[in-house]
């Protein structure tokens, strides 16, 4: 089904859309935007949606400012699960000890691990140390460690990239004493 | 009030007119001075009153009996002396529109106000047809009520403006405050609700409910003080960020009256168990994402259906933000009690709703999104005999996406469910048999809102205007007062909204009708429609002229996208003092210079108190 408000589609058709408007003027196609857009009556629309149908008959129709009338709070809390059921993104839930809540991030977002350790850092407002293949991360109380999907805990930073995104379950950034025990090798 | 209040009152009848009402938990402070004026006795030396009084004395005492409003502007009518007494009795003051009067005159008026229902902007602006801005901030009044009310105990705002500030003063000045009911509101955060929770120790209730909270990351569940709460509802189901479950917890384990818990999707399957588990007394739960956080592990997964089971009360059912569908059955246990059941979040099937739907046989209010397709709705009709409302949104909310529902599920709604009252039905395609047939066959609508998705459709079927159908809905429907149009529509069936909807209060028009005889007829024929909001659809001066003599008993007319001019909204400004017009554009990019004749957005509202003083610059108010 394609999608209205392609941008591709209604240049292409634009030649001979129906719309209401003087010839030679234009009409902004914004979806879901500020548009000002105005639809009048108009006997020729009339005829071909009596057809009943409008994929084949015309144009997809731009979309029109607050038509139909279904909440913003609505529409979004029911995109958000259109897209994460597409598969976009890889959404992992990240814990901080002492911290009180969780938050979500999405690891496709990030291409390596200092991407995502900055933004680590940003978000629950801490550093992460000097990491090194041998020791771990030194320097810092707080040691970031994954879920892997055996269950196990590991060090972030310890396997490549690429390994990392698509085995990682959930991060915790661990603190002190219980970080005993990781990062000791391989 | 109650009966044993009353009897509390009547004994205390003396001391009321030297204190405030003693049951309110603020301290006592005398009664403003006009209170006291109108009474000459003088109690601290026992003289009897005096017989005009006595009247007044006996008026008081049976008017605490009164709570319906529009009871309570009929007795303010009767003379002066009913109108004194009727203002310090009423307790409970309802301001549909917040610019129809200032919050000076409402606390000069009222002296003992406890709960406050303030309704700002207009419902066209949850569509984006108002920019941002505009007004109906809840600043103003929560100063005014501030001084002078300081035993306030609820307010309850719907599209208004509310900032952290305002909540924090709110907080602050109210020490016996039960009740914070916000819908659709906007232009708080979470660190203002973290000061309610923290300062308000009598609070009862907290609704969030729609409304846009600003993430400020703070933690404020944690903010509730230690101890026993009060509370018995906490709904934050709209609030789209994190929550501290353990401090969620903590709080749902110390609050023993806790009725009411609305999650927002925050809150996995898992954590719902544990609240539940510790909540049994629930009679109505938001369940959050209902889904889980952890790929089960064979056994270790909690047993949700028992859970259910253990809420023997819950009657009303919400939430599912992030459905997982096999645990939907899990709720089986509550189905045959259930009286509310809101899917509208979730994406459910017409074989994932068969199963559940067949148990509840009690529900009354039934909300869904149109996945359940017309096979789902015969499923509603089947069981469901005691349905009040349906509300069925779309899941794709697009003009031209595919239309899973129809005329064929309102039909079989409407030989199921004949006691429905009210509903809400979006789709793509209707024909004016399937409306006709709900006219016929559900009698006791009081609410009727069909949204045709496809602007200006015809009955997809005959290939003619939805008239007819809209029209049997006038006809039959005699209790209606609430109507919401769409389709294909000439000005028939405006006639005929006009001909027979005479109790019709709110009207909702959109890309509808062919003339200014449509808005003439509705103007003329609906003495009582009292809210009109009309947007894309080709009526001009002429038809605005025509309700001349109806916009002072009318809470607000929207006109958006018409055809209105400017000279004609000005006219109506200068003829009518009482009404306050305002012309305003979709957009804040206008030239102030540049005074265009055409008219975007007019909102015309009536107000005691003249023009606002707060309006924005592209508001024009005539």
């Amino acid at each position: 089904m394609e999608k209205v408000g392609d941008y591709d589609e209604l240049v292409n058709l634009k030649a001979t859309e129906l719309r209401l408007g003087l010839p030679g003027t234009e009409e902004e196609t914004v979806p879901c935007g500020k548009s000002n857009k105005r639809a009048l009556p108009d006997d020729t629309e009339k005829e071909i949606e009596s057809t009943g149908k409008t994929e084949t008959a015309s144009p997809p129709k731009a979309q029109i400012v607050g038509w139909p009338p279904v909440r913003s709070y609505r529409k979004n809390s029911i995109q958000t699960k259109k897209n994460e059921s597409e598969g976009q993104g890889n959404y992992v839930k990240v814990s901080m000890d002492g911290a009180p809540y969780l938050r979500k991030i999405d690891l496709t977002v990030y291409k390596k691990y200092p991407e995502l350790m900055k933004s680590l850092e940003n978000m629950f407002k801490f550093s992460v140390g000097e990491y090194s293949e041998r020791e771990g991360y030194k320097g810092s109380d707080f040691v970031p460690t994954y879920e892997d999907k055996d269950g196990d805990w590991m060090l972030v930073g310890d396997v490549p990239w690429e390994m990392f995104v698509s085995s990682c379950k959930r991060l915790r950034i661990m603190k002190g004493s219980e970080v005993k025990g990781l990062g000791c090798g391989v | 009030m109650t009966e044993e209040d009353s009897s509390a009152k009547m004994s205390e009848d003396v001391k009321r007119y030297l204190k405030l009402d003693p049951r309110s938990a603020a301290a006592s402070e005398p009664p403003p001075a006009a209170a006291l004026a109108n009474k000459s006795r003088n109690f601290k030396s026992f003289e009897p009153p005096c017989p005009d009084h006595v009247l007044e004395n006996v008026l008081e005492n049976v008017l605490q009996f009164l709570t319906s409003r529009c009871d309570r502007n009929a007795v303010s009518l009767v003379c002066k002396s009913w109108w004194r007494v009727e203002s310090q009795t009423r307790f409970e003051v309802f301001i549909g529109n917040c610019y129809s009067l200032s919050p000076a005159r409402l606390t000069h008026r009222f002296k003992r106000v406890r709960s406050l229902v303030l309704k700002g902007k207009p419902r066209f602006a949850d569509f984006n047809l108002m920019p941002p801005n505009w007004g109906a901030q809840f600043a103003p009044w929560v100063v005014a009520t501030a001084k002078a009310y300081p035993w306030l105990e609820k307010v309850h705002l719907k599209r208004m403006l509310v900032t952290d500030d305002d909540l924090a003063l709110l907080a602050d000045s109210f020490p016996g405050f039960k009740d914070l009911t916000l819908v659709c509101c906007e232009g708080f955060g979470t660190s203002g609700i973290a000061v309610v929770a923290n300062k308000c120790r009598q609070l009862r209730v907290l609704d969030l409910l729609e409304s846009e909270v600003t993430d400020d990351e703070v933690d404020w569940i944690s903010c509730f003080p230690a101890g026993e709460t009060h509370l018995e509802s906490l709904s934050f189901d709209c609030v789209e960020s994190p929550i501290n479950f353990k401090a969620l917890e903590g709080l749902v384990v110390r609050s023993p009256f806790l009725k009411k818990l609305r999650t927002n999707r925050f809150v996995s399957l898992e954590e719902l168990h544990r609240l539940m588990v510790r909540a049994p007394q629930l009679t109505s739960l938001g369940t959050g994402s209902f889904s889980p956080d952890n790929v089960p592990q064979g056994a270790q997964e909690p047993d949700y259906a028992a859970a259910f089971r253990a809420c023997k009360s819950i009657s009303c059912l919400s939430g599912f933000r992030e459905l997982t569908p096999e645990y939907l059955p899990a709720i089986s246990p509550v189905c045959a009690n259930l009286t509310s059941l809101n899917f509208s979040y979730a994406n459910i099937s017409p074989d994932m709703l068969k199963p559940i739907i067949r148990n509840c046989h009690n529900i009354r209010v039934f909300w869904a999104l149109d996945s359940i397709c017309d096979e789902g709705l015969q499923a509603v009709a089947a069981t469901c005999k005691e349905l009040r409302e349906l509300r069925v949104f779309p899941f794709d909310p697009r003009e031209d996406s595919e239309g899973p529902i129809s005329g064929v599920g309102l039909q079989a709604i409407s030989e199921g469910c004949r006691k429905l009252e009210s509903i809400l039905y979006f789709c793509q395609r209707m024909t004016n048999g399937a409306v006709t047939a709900m006219s016929e066959n559900c009698p006791q609508l009081t609410v009727f809102r069909l949204c045709i998705m496809g602007r200006h459709r015809p009955d997809h079927v005959t290939g003619k205007p939805m008239d007819d159908g809209f029209g049997a809905i006038v006809k039959n429907c005699k209790k209606l007062t609430r109507l919401a149009v769409s389709g294909l529509l000439t000005d028939e069936a405006f006639s005929y909204i006009g001909e027979y909807g005479k109790l019709i209060r709110t009207l909702s028009v959109a890309f509808a009708g062919n003339s200014d005889k449509a808005l003439r007829y509705v103007l003329e024929g609906c003495p009582k429609l009292q809210k009109l909001e009309i947007r894309d659809s080709p009526f001009g001066d002429a038809g605005l002229r025509s309700g001349m003599h109806r916009y002072c008993n009318m809470r607000f007319v929207w006109l958006s996208s018409c055809a209105l001019s400017r000279g004609c909204c000005r006219d109506v400004a200068h003829a009518l003092p009482n009404v306050v017009v305002e012309v305003f554009g979709s957009d804040d990019d206008y030239d102030d210079t540049v005074i265009v004749d055409y008219v975007e957005t007019m909102y015309l509202y009536r107000s005691l108190d003249g023009p606002r003083k707060d309006a924005p610059k592209f508001v024009t108010i005539l």
